[in-house]
Order: structure tokens, then sequence, then C-alpha cells
């Protein structure tokens, strides 16, 4: 029988469930305690990762003596409770619950975003509900699907109350809430404004927690089979790091499998002509960044210097701190660089038109969606990037494509973008670009080799991470945030003056890009630490682990970037921020 | 002799309402001076002795709760007065307002000395606007006359109340709800645990008391717990502002000793004096919307927590509203799930889709299309709210429902039938509903 | 008044009230007493928001949760008939029918000078007078069509002392 760790430290409470006895550390919830027990119990608007809201009411328990059903998610257990999770009662009092959600929501399982993949539809089929003994009173709203990230179709919304717990206490962002009361009680942004209106910064991080099909992203594989489809386009795609050490979970492969190579084969086969990797560009990223930190560093200011390849993080300051602006690097993101090269410099090497290039981007992220539609993103002329699909979309088009990902063979990424370093593949997690620019600015600084290249302090998912780094004597201070709540906490102490940080690296999702919005459904922190390590596995086998040792980055230099006017090259990989208070 | 005893509404018409002189010459604020020179033990000693069940209609023993938040050891703590009065048939705790404030004053002050809390809070429904402006000038002429403020009577405890106001929303009647709303919150209920008096007002230990719970306490510390249980039955202390009102002859709100019946309380000439019009008494609703229906059978049942328990009934908050044979049960039950719908907060499944499927199906049997199966589901969901919803309100939502689905089930049945006793349904209606 | 209010003078009442999430409630009646059209909209809301430091949707969440805030403008006087048990044991839908035909509107409409909103409200706490109309700070019980009337006929002509 499992047993739940024992805490030393903490109280022992013996309960039994359905008449088995455990122990376990006294605040373990009922929920907590059956799962140590073997048993699940089912829940809708539980998150192991959010505070419990208890509003479902389906994870109902029988506890003896207590008059009330009890909800597991939050209620902790009791000295000698005796919990009953599966009575006839319980049973019959989960079904009716299920039935009463499902009486106000849409029957169109079929043509949803979420059809097999739906925590409600899973539900359904466990308590084998065949029919709605109530009056279906399901509204019919009108979706808003007017910002170029995110789908909102409230009418499939179940009211879990995931999303407002997401956006409110954790991104502490505050775009949608509750309102209403009654019939009327709905999720929505203030006074029904779009999204684009409200300060939603496109972060996702209330799409990867929703159960259902209520948020979903802008599906824009229609866009990308288009493209495919097009004798005329010469289609390439990016992919970003955090993309390759989850896609196999769409697949059945275990959470932290590296599918690098399955995903390269895949995209081959899709249809691609190049299959190229951004995280050549998070090397172009360093040097550039690097460079630039070095500079402020040298004129002691703007500093701190922030990091700006988070879009989620750039919507959020230029919409709510504009003030602190010029702390952010001018350096585009790594997504951005590769689009504005791939219709210039790429041009040239493969002799083909700008406007006959066609770039697709593969991302963990929906900010990024939003992103490449920036008037500031046409660097080349052109819109830089064209297409941004998820990790979730990339999936669905393998499927429709009829491959069977595991068996794929493992392919390589085409030049001259396939080259990329360590520190570039752990951008795709919380402390990877920072750990990234110390390794390249440690050597510029001091001029020595540095040996022991990890930066263990600045790695994990805990939500701000504080340290100082010896750079050939001097001593610089580093943060690093993920989450935008944490972020905040660190941009009022910035303004306060309270502290005297260098260089902080802001991501905008909890845990990086790992826990991005595009990631597959069922993201925890649990899969975030396997996913984080798997990240770090494939920077520990790297032949190059410095971005300044990747000779494709060396290449483009010499060949390209320090050919043409200054100005010019810094067009194409630096940006400028606006106001959007 | 009369079945009137007028120990908290005393001066009620007799002193001008703000005035601290009239309240002090009326006997007012000597509760307080006895309970400077008492410990906080002592007070909460008479208090238990008194056995003064909560007044606002949860109806917990109030000397139980003073006791749990004395033994936590964490400060500051904060007073809280619900006076969100909110439950239909329920106008009493306005008149302690606008007619005798001092005294709901004076009981917050008294329990801000048992906890040593410098502040008290008094929530005032957002309806009852004009009430609030005389308690205010109630609390500020307190506090000139140094009843309020530092250093009262020259001791060292010192206490403020501030005057707080709703906006509109039964729910706020919800304890945890209410200090949500307090706090400048949405009126929703918390999760529990933790409980208020661990984690209350502003994260801290708090006591919510309703303002009847509050006008008592004078009372008690000046005459003892054990006189003022005396007036009462062996377990119900004191008295209760009853609010009679629907189909009653005297509708109005009277102080009455609990261990009177339901039947003098509605038949008595001095009380409710029996139905207002030609038709007999039907049923009756105590407590408010959220306690149960009763029946003729019940009408001998003493007036007092433990007896009205007893038969599947409760005091709630005094309320009891009367309905003559005009009245159709279904349609009245409809009337009740329309209130809660209207009011749920929304965010629990059980209360927000269940009200309105209950409503649903009491609605087919006014149309004359229910069956067999639709009473079994009327009983399946009244199960579900009250054992499955987050708060109180959901949690009795469907109580009258239950109560009247066990005690007059013969009119659920005539309507299968298509027969209305109270010729209500199956007529050619004028309005619409809602 | 015309439904508008100056910035300053939503800052004065913040300021009178006191700058806290606790008084937000206050501050939001007051403001939408204040409008002359009983109601706040979205201009309003975010300088409270800001002052208060709140995000938006929570102070819209407030606005749309309590039965006594509108978003959208309403007549001078709201007309809040009473439809909780008591009063509807009391026959209040005989007052509603009376009030709709003296108006000619419908229940939730305002009527074309902006001067009367109707509108059901909860029990208000007067059932010994049911059936009753609230308006404003006062309650008027024990109605019948000629109270009705007179009760219309006296706010139209702007003297609303009626006992």
């Amino acid at each position: 029988m499992m047993q739940k760790k024992i805490n030393t430290k903490k109280k022992v409470v013996a309960v039994t469930i359905d008449g088995r006895q455990i122990n376990v550390d006294e605040g373990t919830t009922i929920l907590e305690a059956a799962q140590s027990a073997g048993v699940v119990i089912p829940t809708l608007c539980h998150h192991p990762d959010l505070k419990p809201r208890a509003t479902c009411r389906l994870c109902l328990v029988e506890v003896k003596g207590q008059r009330r059903f009890q909800t597991a998610c939050n209620t902790p257990v009791g000295e000698g409770n005796e919990i009953f999770t599966n009575t006839q009662a319980v049973r019959e009092a989960r079904k009716t619950i299920l039935e009463l959600i499902l009486a106000d929501h849409p029957e169109d399982c079929l043509k949803c975003t979420r059809n097999q993949n739906c925590e409600l539809q899973s539900l359904a089929d466990e308590y084998q509900i065949r029919e709605i003994p109530f009056v279906r009173t399901v509204k019919s709203l009108p979706l808003e699907d007017s910002n170029p990230a995110i789908v909102r179709d409230m009418n499939k919304c179940i009211k879990c109350g995931r999303c407002v717990e997401v956006c409110q206490e954790v991104q502490q962002v505050a775009a949608i809430n509750t309102a209403h009361r009654s019939l009327d009680y709905s999720i929505s942004t203030a006074f029904e404004e779009s999204l684009a209106d409200s300060p939603c910064v496109y972060c996702g991080q209330c799409v990867a927690v929703c159960p259902v099909g209520a948020l979903s992203e802008k599906n824009d594989t229609a866009k990308v089979w288009q493209a495919l489809n097009d004798a005329e386009l010469h289609v390439v795609v990016q992919t970003a790091p955090a993309v390759r050490v989850a896609l196999g979970e769409e697949f059945g492969l275990a959470p932290g499998s590296i599918t690098t190579g399955k995903m390269v084969s895949a995209l081959k086969r899709l249809g691609f002509a190049r299959v190229f990797d951004t995280n050549f560009t998070a090397d172009l990223t360093i040097i550039e960044e690097g460079r630039e930190l070095l500079q402020r560093l040298k004129e002691g200011s703007p500093l701190p210097l922030i990091t700006s390849c988070s879009p989620g993080w750039i919507n959020y300051i230029e919409k709510t701190y504009p003030e602190l602006l010029p702390h952010l690097s001018t350096c585009k993101s790594p997504q951005q660089m590769f689009g504005a090269l791939a219709k210039t410099y790429y041009v040239e090497k493969v002799g083909i038109p700008a406007e006959k290039i066609f770039v697709v981007s593969v991302m963990p992220c929906t900010a990024k969606k939003f992103e490449c539609t920036r008037p500031e993103m046409r660097s080349s002329g052109y819109q830089d990037v064209d297409v941004v699909l998820t990790t979730r979309e990339l999936a669905a088009m393998i499927k429709q494509a009829g491959l069977d990902f595991a068996a794929l063979a493992e392919g390589e990424y085409d030049a001259p973008f396939g080259i990329s370093s360590g520190a570039a593949v752990i951008f795709g997690t919380s402390g990877g670009v920072m750990e990234a620019a110390l390794r390249t600015v440690y050597e510029t600084v001091t001029g020595s080799t540095l040996e022991d290249i990890e930066f263990k302090m600045v790695r994990g998912l805990e939500g701000l991470k504080e340290a100082s780094v010896d750079l050939g004597g001097k001593k610089v201070k580093i943060a690093v945030a993920n989450g935008l709540g944490n972020a905040k906490n660190l941009l009022e102490k910035i303004k306060a003056g309270k502290c005297k940080y260098h260089f902080i690296e802001i991501m905008a999702c909890p845990g990086g890009c790992i826990g991005g919005g595009g990631q597959p459904h069922g993201t925890t922190q649990a899969l975030k630490e396997k996913r984080l390590e798997a990240l770090y596995a494939i920077d520990k086998e790297a032949e190059v682990r410095k971005s300044h040792d990747n000779p494709g980055i060396t290449e483009l230099y010499e060949e390209y970037l320090k050919k043409v006017l200054n100005h010019q090259a810094h067009e194409l990989l630096h940006t400028y921020y606006s106001d959007r208070k | 002799m009369s079945k009137i005893m007028p120990l908290i509404s005393a001066n009620f018409d007799k002193i001008s309402p703000t005035s601290v002189k009239d309240y002090v010459n009326a006997g007012g604020y000597s509760g307080l001076r006895k309970a400077l020179k008492m410990t906080a033990p002592e007070i909460i000693e008479e208090v238990k002795k008194a056995k003064l069940r909560g007044r606002g209609g949860a109806g917990y023993p109030v000397g139980s709760k003073w006791q749990h938040l004395l033994e936590i050891k964490n400060f500051p703590k904060y007073i809280v007065c619900n006076a969100d009065e909110g439950e239909p048939g329920t106008f009493k705790d306005k008149l302690l307002l606008g007619k005798d404030p001092l005294r709901v004053i004076e009981g917050m002050t008294i329990a801000g000395y048992v906890f040593n809390a410098r502040h008290g809070y008094i929530y005032i429904r957002g309806e009852y606007a004009a009430l609030l402006k005389v308690f205010q000038a109630a609390v500020d002429n307190a506090v000139k006359a140094g009843y309020l403020g530092e250093n009262i009577l020259g001791s060292d405890f010192s206490y403020q109340i501030h005057v707080m106001t709703g906006a509109g929303a039964y729910v706020c009647g919800e304890n945890s709800t209410l200090l949500n709303s307090l706090e400048g919150k949405a009126g929703r209920p918390r999760v529990k645990p933790p409980h208020l008096a661990e984690v209350g007002l502003f994260g801290q230990p708090t006591l919510v008391n309703n303002v009847e719970s509050f006008a008592n306490i004078p009372t008690i510390v000046q005459i003892g717990g054990e006189k003022f249980l005396s007036y009462g039955t062996a377990e119900s202390g004191g008295t209760k502002l009853v609010c009679l009102s629907g189909n009653v002859a005297n509708p109005g709100t009277y102080e009455v000793p609990f261990g009177l019946t339901l039947r003098d309380l509605i038949f008595d000439e001095e009380l409710g004096g029996g139905p207002s019009g030609e038709k007999k008494l039907k049923f009756f609703h105590l407590g408010g919307q959220s306690g149960a229906c009763g029946f003729l059978p019940q009408l001998d049942t003493t007036y007092c927590y433990q007896a009205l328990r007893e038969k599947g009934l409760s005091v709630g908050s005094g309320a009891i509203v009367v309905m003559d044979e005009s009245v159709c049960l279904i349609d009245y039950l409809k009337i009740v799930m329309e209130f809660f719908i209207h009011e749920s907060c929304g965010k629990c499944t059980p209360c927000r889709e269940g009200t309105k499927q209950i409503y649903a199906l009491l609605d087919k049997f006014s149309q004359g299309t229910a069956t067999e199966d639709d009473v079994l589901m009327l009983q399946r969901l009244s199960n579900l709210t009250a054992k499955a919803s987050f708060c109180g309100l959901g949690q009795a939502a469907a109580t009258a429902l239950s109560s009247s689905l066990q005690n007059m089930r013969s009119e659920f049945e005539a309507h299968l039938k298509g027969q209305c006793p109270a010729g209500v349904c199956f007529t050619k209606r004028e309005s619409g509903e809602k | 008044m015309s439904g508008e209010l100056k910035k300053e003078q939503i800052l004065k009442i913040i300021q009178e009230k006191g700058q806290a999430p606790e008084n937000l409630l206050a501050i939001l009646l007051t403001i939408q007493e204040a409008s002359g059209r009983n109601y706040i909209n979205k201009d309003w809301a975010k300088i409270v928001a800001l002052e208060l430091e709140l995000p938006l949707t929570k102070v819209y969440d407030i606005l749309t949760f309590h039965a006594m805030f509108s978003i959208e403008p309403r007549g001078k006087y709201v007309l809040e008939i009473c439809h909780s048990a008591p009063c509807r044991v009391s026959k209040s839908e005989q007052v509603v029918q009376m009030f709709t035909e003296e108006l000619g509107i419908k229940m939730g409409e305002t009527t074309k000078d902006n001067l009367f909103t109707l509108q059901y409200t909860s029990c208000v706490g007067a059932c010994d007078l049911g059936p009753v109309v609230k308006i404003g700070e006062k309650v008027y019980g024990h109605l019948n069509r000629a109270k009705v009337a007179e009760i219309i006929k006296t706010y139209r002509e702007g003297a609303p002392c009626l006992k």
C-alpha cells in the first residue's frame, strides 16, 4: 500500500479511507490522503498548482459523523476520520453535479477544440452519463476571437474559476474575473471589453488551466497547411527549445522525453522545405544581449538590464510599467531575430526572394502569436514571422498527417540555422537565459575560459531567484523571475529603489517557457520539473555549451552581420517598445 | 397576562434614538459600566448561562462562540455586527438600528471589551441607507459622551465603531461573505477552513454576531445570565423579536419570551390575530426563506430552539410568514426558489444550477405537466443542494421544499392530476412570470 | 442632472469616504447617487479602481454583483417593487400591474422622460406593510391603485415628501 512520505517534523494523523487505515501528515487534504491510499477522487475546479476554490463540488466524499458531504480538495483530514469516497450517495451526488453542469453546457464535443482531451468529457464518461434529466440552459454568447492569440467561447465555461485564479493571483494581470451572480454569473473582462483592450498579455496561462474548450489558442494550422500546399512558397519552420521536451506527451511518451530528432523528422514529413532551430537565434540573442549588458555596466545605466525574449512579459511591461521600458534589452526575441534573418541573410543563402519565404515557428507560447504581428517585426520589409503554432497545434498536424510519432527516425536540423549550443536550449526554462548570458559574458569580461559553466543557483521553478556573480572582480547582482506576479514584485522593488540588480531575466509563465500557454494540456509543476530536467540533460550532452562557441553564429557575423551597415544589422536584431498603458 | 415582553424593545418610540442622555435615563449603559468591572471569562460565563442563541438565523450558542474566540491568542481581534438583515419576512434589526441604536452599540462595546478589540464594524445593508445615518449619529453621540473612543468611562479600554454599508446582496448576510464585502471584495463566501474565529476580518480572529444578539448583551450583563434564561425556556433564554407578515391580521414585530406556541404567535389577538382574510390558515414559513414550512398539525409546537428543531422547524431570524388557503403551495415554493436563484452568488454548481432546475421542475407542477419522476428528482436536488452546496444559502435553499414534500405531499399529488387546491394554477393568468 | 460626473467630483467622493478598499461600496453608492441617473459608468469605475489600487475587473465584479448598482443609466427615480414571498403573498403582482399601467412601461424599463425606472427588488425589510415599493431611501406600503397614482404624481412634481 502506497503511503504518503511522512515528514517527521509534522504531526501524523491516522484516518481510514473506505475502510483502509493510513497515516498522513497533519494538514493533508482528503484528496491527497485518498491519493496516497490509491484512490483518485474526481475533481474539476481543483488544480494542483492553484489554491482550491472548492466550487464545482464534484470531489464530494462522506465523512462519518458529518451531516453534509465534504469537498476533498480543500478539507484537511482530522484524526480518526472515517472517509468514504465511493458510496451510493456519493456516486449519485457526483453524477447529479455532472448532469447539472452538462445541462448548461453545449453538446458539441465532436466539433470542440478539446474533443478527446477534455476533463468534463472524461468525467461524463467515467460516470456513464447517458442522458441529461434537466432543462437545457446553454447560452448563445458570441465567440471572442478578435485578437491573434486567444479565443474565448464562454458558452463552454463551466465556471471552475481556474483561469481567474491564475490571472488574478498567480499572474496578477487581473484581465479576467468573476462577474455578476445567479444565472448571469460568468467570467469576463471588465465591462466585457475585448482582451485586446484589457490588461491581458496573452500569456495563455488561462488556456493552460482551462479544463474544457472555453479557452483555447487561435488555431493557425489551416494557414500552415495552406502554405505547405502552395508550390510557390518556400516554407521554413523554427522550433523553440521548450517544445522538444513536451511534444512527446501529446503522443503518449513520458513527460520529459527528449524528442528533438523525431520532431525534426515529423516536420520534414509534413513538408517543410527546411527545419531550423530557434536555438540558433537564442545563441545570437546572447551575443547581442551580452554586448548590451557590458555596455550598460560600463555606462552605469540604465540598470538593471531586463531580458526581452518573453512576449507576454513585454506586453505586461508596456501595459503596466511603461516607465520602466528603458530597462528592457533592445534585443528581439530569438523567434523574431530568426524571422528577420530568414527573410534577409537566408535569402542570399538559398537564392529565393523574401516574398516567397514563409516562416512558421513552433512555440510553447500563445503570446508569440501576437508578437509576430507587431508592426515593429517587419525588419525584412515583410512580416518576419508569418505564423506561430503552439506545441499542441503541431501535435494536431502530425496526427492529421497520420505519422506514428514514436516510431519516427531521428532527424537533423538544416543549415544554416541548425547548429546551437547547450546554452541556447536552456532558454526554455526559467534561469536559462541568465545562465546562457553568464557563460558568455564571463568569458568576454575576464578573457579566460569558464570551467564550471553550470550556474545552478538560477535554475529551478522557484518564482524569484537572486544571486551575486563575480565577473572578473566585479560583483554583478542578478535576479530571475518567472510568473508575472513575481515579476510585478520585482518591478515594484526596482521602482522603490530597493534593489541594485544589474541584470534580470523575466519570463511571463510560471517556470518559464516549459510552462508556456501553448504547451500540452495538463501541465503541472511536477511535469515542468521533468521538462526542465530534460533541457539541462540536452545541455550537458551538447558538444558546444556556450553561445559564442557556436560556429554557425561566428559564420553569420563574418558573412553577413559585420558586412552590412551597423544600423541595418541593428534593425534586424533589435527592436523598440511603446507605452500601451 | 400580556404575551409581549419588552426587554430589548423597551425603548422603542419612548426615547430619541440617538440621544445618549435619553438612553442613559432609560437605564442604558449600566451593562457596560458593570462589564468594565468584570473579567472577560466572567462576562462570557453570564452569556453562557443566559443560553443566548444567535438571533440572525443560525441560532449558534453565543456563549460558545465567545468562549472559542477568547481562547485564540492572536491579536488584534475584531468585532463585527451583522446588520445585513435580508431574510424575507424579517424586519426587526431595522427597528433596533433605528429606534434604539445605542443598545446595539453598547452590546458591541461590551464585546469589544471582552476580546480586547479596538475596532468594531457594523455592516448595514445598503437598502437601510436612512438607518445608516441614524446609527452613525448615535455612534457620534456616544463618542462625544465618552462611551466610545479613547479611555471609555475612564477605563483603559478604547474602542471605535465603524459604520459600513452593503449594496444589495442577501448572501452578504452569510458571515464569511460579509467579511469579504467589508474588506471591499465581492460578496461571495469564503473557503472554510479556516474559520472566522481564526482567520476573519483582515485575516484576524473575528467575532460576528447579529444585531439582536448584540442588543441582548447589555441586559444579560445587567441582570445576569440566569435571570435572562428564566424569561425563556430551559434551553432558549430570553426573548425573541418575532416578525409576522403575510396573510395575517396584525403584521408587525413583537418581542415575546420563548415558550409560547406557534398557535399563540399566529392567532392570539395581541399578536398575529389569525389570518387576515376570509380564508383559513394553510401553512406558514418560519425563520425566513431558508427555513422549513410549517403546517397545521405543528401549530402547538413551543416556539423555542429545541422544540422547533425536533419538529423539523427553526426559529431562524424570527420571521413567521403566514399563508392562507388562497396561496398555492407550489406557487409559493416557486417564489422561494426565485429568491434563492436571484440571490445565489453563482459560484458553486449545486446552488447556481440546482435552484434553477428545481424551479423548472416546480413550474411543471404549475403547468400540469409534472410526473412522479419529477417528485423524485425534486427530492434528489433538494438533497444535493442541502448536502453539497458551498455555503449556507445553497444548503438552505431547498429546506422549504423538503419540508413541504414531507408534510403536504397532497398538494404535489393534486397538481400531478392537474388540480390546484388554492385555485391559482391551471386558470388563465394575466401577467407573465418574473 | 444629466448623468455626467467630472473626475474632480469622483476624487472628492473618494476622499470623503476614505481612500481604502473597505470603503468601496460606500464610494460607489455615493457616485451612483451623484450621477443623477442612478448608475456608474466605466470611466468613473476606472477612476475608483486607480485611486483604490484595485484591478478594474474587481470593481466590475462588485458593480455587477450587488443589486443596488447599475452600469446603465436609469431614471431619476428607481421604483423598486418588492418581489419576495411576504409581499407576493400580499398580492404584489397586482401592484406591479398598477405601476406598469400607470407608467406605460414594462418591468425593467425606464420612462421616455428618464424620470422613472421600474424594477424588482428582493425583500427590503418592510414586510408588515406589504406590498411595498422602495424609491431611494423611502419605502411605501399598503399600496393600492390610488396610492400608486399619488406616488407617481408626487414624484413627477418633484416633491417626494409622502408618508
